[in-house]
């Protein structure tokens, strides 16, 4: 294989097909080529969730995954949770329970509770505690966070 | 930068034969840091993640083989987790989630830093490393197999392919020392396995030296392990914590660790 | 998950309203745009060549190699830059590029720009820097006895106290009534804080872009576009309308965006190659990219009655400025002013000290100087207690400091500061009952780690409080500018300069407008120095209060001007400006006029940790607080700060520091620099104590400073409880709990 491959994966549901660089992360791949930039590049080293994202419906982080080892695999972004204009319940819950600051580990953040609430639609406060303990923030004290996780389950 | 990315295990041992400079990457909780970083600019990469005959896990006559790819997130799920009680705590304690779904234990012998937290509970159950490569496969304790601060006994041409374990029946468990409640590099890390059959208690620790460290004491002197694994270890001052401090809290660790195994 | 629910009408929001943001729609669907998100067709890539030296001599520097490297378009040093060639918040003594010394480990000393970020960091290895390394100055103290880092001196003759030591940013003697009276009981103690990184998620990232007639646009995540732009246009040598600054989203600052990062940088590559040139610091760059928090070494004497009121405090605070004077004057005095707490004290003598060493360079971070005295004042009042026997909360309501008191300045306390309510309001909420054994890890010190079961743990609960001061300070001239446009069909668009870093302003300024027009049809319009004069800076708990006073202003206005018309668009742009303070006198710290502080706001906090005193755990278990908010203009915004600044305050008691050897940071990464899980933070209980601040508009108060002044304090104090160790040092380490 040369330095520059093209590689074809599923994002948010759709075919899609880029040019990377060997080493490259599925998130720069992301942001930079598939012009993605949702998932956030707080660390780029697996130490703040910020790049979650589903692979094949596990939730990893984006920048821990060389871009080509997505090739013909399925990944979904923040960028593919609203549908049709409306918000995903989990965002709408974070939006209504003041979740939100600065913004930066949101999208993180909304991909690991989507994952979270798939796996466990009603999660005990420690549930929820342990499974966002992956991503920082750095505004929140994470209790409005915890509230929204509360609010999406109970909306189900 | 190559990347090589072969779908079965024999291509894969093929291509590590013709580019002995391929890095291997399997869940790249390691080898992104570095690429991303700059710190390492290998001409070529080794993806292991498509191969089937790494994941999961099987059992044969009571010996447990944990194929490379098993992650972290597996590893703390029953069967296995009732089977290997300290690897899952241990698991628990690596990263996130996102780590854990993604992380692998062949990753963790492969990187073979003193702080791999599977690797305790691995030692503390006499694990064997099982190593392929075209001329064939052999496997080694893995004792044997971390030879120093990310250094390993892969030969060229060789990939860690498994590991093997018979688990023993008695109670084993697992702490890890960090400063805080998670996604922390362990201060230091103790296994401790009550092998009755064999009448011995295993201890392993992580962190307080070159690599992972197992120490065996007879049941009889089990009262005996903290100090042991004190004098085992060779913990140094670092950015994480001091040396004095590694030789307090393993101690502290093996105190408590063999209490709760004994007290059930 | 399947139904998916529809949009909450948020353009609906008067002031008091418990209100959703307005930007969290875009920021939950990965919309919403920050400077490292920002691309622009033709855009080039930055990066920046650091030294790796705390001090030494540049000898030379070769960008030969450099340039000759493929998708290379430029390779810029000192010499490159075209006009000043310092720069600085409050003294211009730091270069934009090296010149002839390098001061700290990480100053940028040149800039390449290239067609892939790759290629940019390969050119910045086959730059050739010669080096003649010189000893670094590292300890505070001794900083005072060795060379001067800054021969020339630029923080003189700036109507500070003259201080003729080497090193000295600021000296700063705060001397009130007669320090020397005696008391019935004496504590003495010296507290130490390590250095705290603001760590804001989002990396310093910029895009310059040339406008082709000589000038350039910035966008850039900020604190404060227009004092950026007055520190970038000298340095390009352009006129101030030259340089345009447009904020971008931004990640997060508190502080650490006070400084210049890379917008000098950027518009200098934009301009050398005239094409738009990116540059985004990785998280290992951004810990050597911005300021932080100073360390300090404070000594305090606390005399006091047998009855337990304070006759005198005595209390010299040293901090380290680092490499650069930032707005260190301003901390140190922030430091000596609320040294005390908020306490009634009629004799006291404070001296403070910023200087100059080869660390990482300090400035401003959430807190800006109270914080490190709190910790030390706080322990001192605990100290005090216990030697009184006192209840700790019954000490301090008995010194609380209520206006009608005075500030160790001398400044006479005019507006709210309700103390004593804060003080009863936190002390009365009840502390929850220990949880039983066995419990999951994750509810016991060592979290998932599984380090105990129960054993070693002992439960502790603390209590501490906390004020600083709201909006600048020592007579700076502080005003904040808004423009509202009225249009014929009664909507409104509002433009603001005013840094929205995650706080919450944009909301705050929305319902001010809504309130006053009397209509929801209000936006606001990007923020930029291209429309609108400057809001100052998002800082000093002062967004808040100056930007509802402009918009509340401009509003008015506008309401007048139609009136006046009789109908049509207006467009009409008001300056807030808060009561003006003056300097503080620099041989005696006491206020030159009526006030050197604007205003001020207090907070309590109760606290429950249980830690494993054998391996030195600690779990914060509860926490309660009560803070004085002068008017809570957004409740769910106002426990969202308070909540998170807490959080910051958590990390700096429990394991936030900058690790330094030699003056080089040893953690500068999200592995070893470690900042609060969702498993480290435990709930957190909010009472909000409204007393109008007379002169803000509609009573309100800046808030997002307290709760971490506070915080740090009150969680050690409960640690003290539950170890019986004095714990002097902020982070506690296992070591001083366990060795």
């Amino acid at each position: 294989m040369l330095a520059h491959v093209r590689i074809d994966l599923t994002v948010n549901g759709e075919r899609r097909e880029g040019v990377l660089r060997g080493g490259e992360s599925l998130l720069t791949f992301l942001r930079d080529t598939l012009e993605l930039p949702g998932s956030k590049n707080a660390c780029e080293q697996g130490e703040c969730g910020s790049c979650s994202v589903l692979l094949d419906g596990t939730l990893v982080c984006s920048c821990l995954v060389l871009a080509a080892q997505a090739e013909g695999h399925d990944v979904v972004t923040v960028e593919g949770l609203a549908r049709d204009g409306a918000l995903h319940p989990v965002q709408q819950a974070f939006v209504d329970a003041g979740a939100v600051q600065c913004g930066f580990c949101t999208p993180g953040l909304v991909v690991a509770v989507v994952d979270l609430l798939e796996r466990m639609p009603h999660p005990s406060d420690d549930q929820i505690r342990e499974a966002l303990s992956g991503n920082l923030c750095r505004c929140t004290g994470y209790a409005k966070i915890f509230d929204a996780v509360r609010l999406a389950a109970g909306r189900a | 930068m190559e990347v090589f990315r072969p779908s079965t295990l024999d291509e894969a041992l093929r291509l590590r034969a013709e580019h002995p400079q391929a890095r291997p990457i399997q869940g790249g909780t390691d080898v992104m840091v570095e690429l991303t970083f700059g710190d390492a600019r290998p001409e070529a990469l080794l993806d292991l993640s498509e191969l089937a005959e790494l994941r999961g896990f099987a059992e044969e006559d009571g010996l447990l083989r944990l194929g490379a790819g098993l992650t972290y997130t597996e590893a703390m799920q029953t069967p296995l987790a009732s089977r290997l009680p300290a690897l899952a705590e241990a698991s628990r304690t690596v990263g996130s989630p996102q780590i854990r779904n993604r992380g692998t234990i062949g990753g963790n012998l492969g990187t073979a830093s003193p702080a791999g937290d599977a690797l305790p509970p691995l030692l503390a159950e006499r694990a064997e490393v099982e190593l392929a490569s075209a001329r064939g496969t052999r496997t080694m304790p893995l004792a044997e197999f971390l030879l120093g601060v990310k250094r390993t006994a892969l030969a060229p041409g060789e990939l860690v392919t498994a590991v093997r374990v018979r688990p023993c029946e008695g109670p084993q468990t697992f702490a890890k020392v960090g400063q805080r409640n998670a996604m922390v590099i362990a201060i230091c890390s103790l296994a401790v396995v009550v092998d009755a059959e064999a009448g011995e208690v295993r201890a392993a620790f992580g962190s307080s030296a070159v690599t992972a460290r197992c120490v065996v004491v007879p049941l009889a002197e089990a009262a005996e392990l903290p100090e042991r694994v004190v004098e085992a270890a060779s913990p140094i001052d670092d950015v994480r914590a001091t040396a004095a401090y590694r030789r307090h809290a393993l101690r502290v660790l093996a105190a408590r660790t063999l209490e709760r195994c004994l007290r059930t | 998950m399947s139904a998916t629910t529809e949009r909450p009408r948020l353009a609906v929001g008067r002031i008091g309203e418990r209100l959703p943001r307005e930007d969290a729609v875009p920021k939950v669907t990965g919309e919403f745009s920050y400077a490292s998100d920002l691309s622009t067709p033709g855009m080039l890539w930055g990066d920046t060549l650091r030294s790796p030296h705390a001090h030494a001599r540049v000898v030379s520097i070769d960008v030969t190699a450099a340039l000759g490297l493929p998708g290379i378009h430029g390779a810029l040093t000192h010499e490159d830059v075209p006009g000043k060639k310092l720069y600085g918040l409050e003294f211009a003594d730091q270069p934009v590029l090296a010149i002839d010394r390098v001061r700290y480990v990480g100053e940028p000393v040149a800039l390449v720009v290239a067609e892939h970020p790759e290629q940019a960091r390969r050119a910045l290895e086959a730059i050739v820097v010669e080096y003649e390394p010189l000893e670094p100055v590292v300890d505070m103290e001794r900083a005072l006895e060795q060379e001067p880092l800054h021969p020339d001196r630029p923080t003189m003759g700036h109507g500070y106290r003259d201080d003729r030591r080497p090193n000295v940013v600021r000296h700063l003697v705060i001397r009130h009534g007669d320090p020397d009276i005696a008391g019935d009981v004496v504590v003495t103690g010296t507290y130490e804080l390590g250095i705290q990184d603001q760590a804001f998620l989002g990396p310093e990232s910029g895009l310059a872009i040339p406008d082709g007639e000589g000038g350039v646009d910035i966008h850039v995540a900020t604190q404060w576009l227009h004092v950026d732009r007055d520190q970038v246009a000298p340095c390009l040598d352009l006129r101030p309308e030259q340089v345009r600054l447009h904020l971008s989203g931004v990640g997060g600052s508190f502080g650490g965006r006070e400084d210049l990062s890379m917008q000098i940088h950027s518009a200098l590559l934009a301009l050398h190659t005239g094409r738009p040139v990116k540059m985004v610091y990785d998280r290992a760059e951004s810990f050597t990219g911005h300021v932080h928090r100073h360390p300090a070494r404070i000594r305090c004497e606390h005399r006091a009655t047998r009855d337990g009121r304070l006759t005198s405090v005595r209390m010299q605070i040293l901090l380290d400025g680092g490499a650069y004077a930032s707005s260190s004057t301003a901390v140190a005095s922030n430091a000596a002013s609320f040294g005390l707490g908020p306490y009634r004290v009629d004799n006291a003598l404070i001296e403070t000290t910023a200087v100059y060493t080869n660390n990482p360079p300090c400035g401003a971070m959430r807190g800006f100087g109270a914080v490190q005295t709190c910790f030390a004042a706080e322990a001192q009042m605990d100290q005090l207690a216990a030697e009184l026997g006192l209840d700790p909360v019954e000490l301090r309501l008995l010194n609380a400091l209520e206006p009608g008191d005075s500030l160790p300045t001398g400044q006479v306390i005019e507006g709210s500061l309700p103390t004593r309510e804060v003080i009863r309001r936190a002390a009365a909420l009840p502390v929850p009952d220990q949880e039983t054994l066995p419990r999951d890890p994750l509810r016991l010190p060592g979290g998932t780690g599984n380090t105990t079961t129960g054993e070693g743990i002992r439960r502790g609960v603390g209590f501490a409080l906390g004020f600083k001061n709201i909006c600048y300070s020592e007579g700076f001239d502080d005003f904040c500018a808004a423009r509202v446009v009225l249009h014929a069909d009664g909507s409104a668009v509002v433009h603001s300069a005013a840094a929205e870093v995650g706080q919450g302003v944009v909301g705050v300024m929305l319902q001010v407008a809504r309130t006053e027009l009397g209509t929801d049809e209000v936006t606001l319009a990007p923020h930029t120095t291209a429309t609108v004069g400057s809001a100052g800076s998002t800082s000093a708990s002062r967004m808040t209060w100056m930007a509802a006073g402009a918009v509340r202003d401009a509003c008015r206005a506008a309401l007048e001007e139609r009136e006046r018309r009789g109908g049509g668009e207006v467009d009409v742009e008001r300056v807030h400006r808060h009561p003006r303070t003056t300097p503080l006198d620099p041989e005696t710290g006491q206020i030159t006029g009526e006030r050197a502080h604007v205003a001020l706001a207090v907070a309590a906090m109760r606290v429950v940790v249980e830690v494993d005193v054998e391996l030195g755990l600690t779990r914060v278990v509860w926490v309660g607080t009560a803070q004085d908010v002068g008017k809570a203009v957004n409740p769910l915004a106002l426990e969202g700060q308070i909540e998170g600044g807490t959080a910051q305050g958590l990390g700096l008691a429990l394991m936030e520091e900058i690790v330094t050897r030699n003056g080089a940071i040893q953690n500068a990464s999200f592995t070893d620099y470690l900042i609060p899980t969702a498993l480290d933070m435990p709930p957190v209980e909010i009472e909000l104590v409204e007393v109008p601040e007379p002169d803000a508009p509609y009573g309100v108060k800046g808030v997002g400073e307290p709760p971490t002044v506070v915080s740090t304090a009150a969680i050690v104090s409960a640690m003290r409880a539950a170890t019986g160790r004095p714990l002097t040092r902020a982070p506690v380490r296992p070591d001083d709990i366990c060795l």
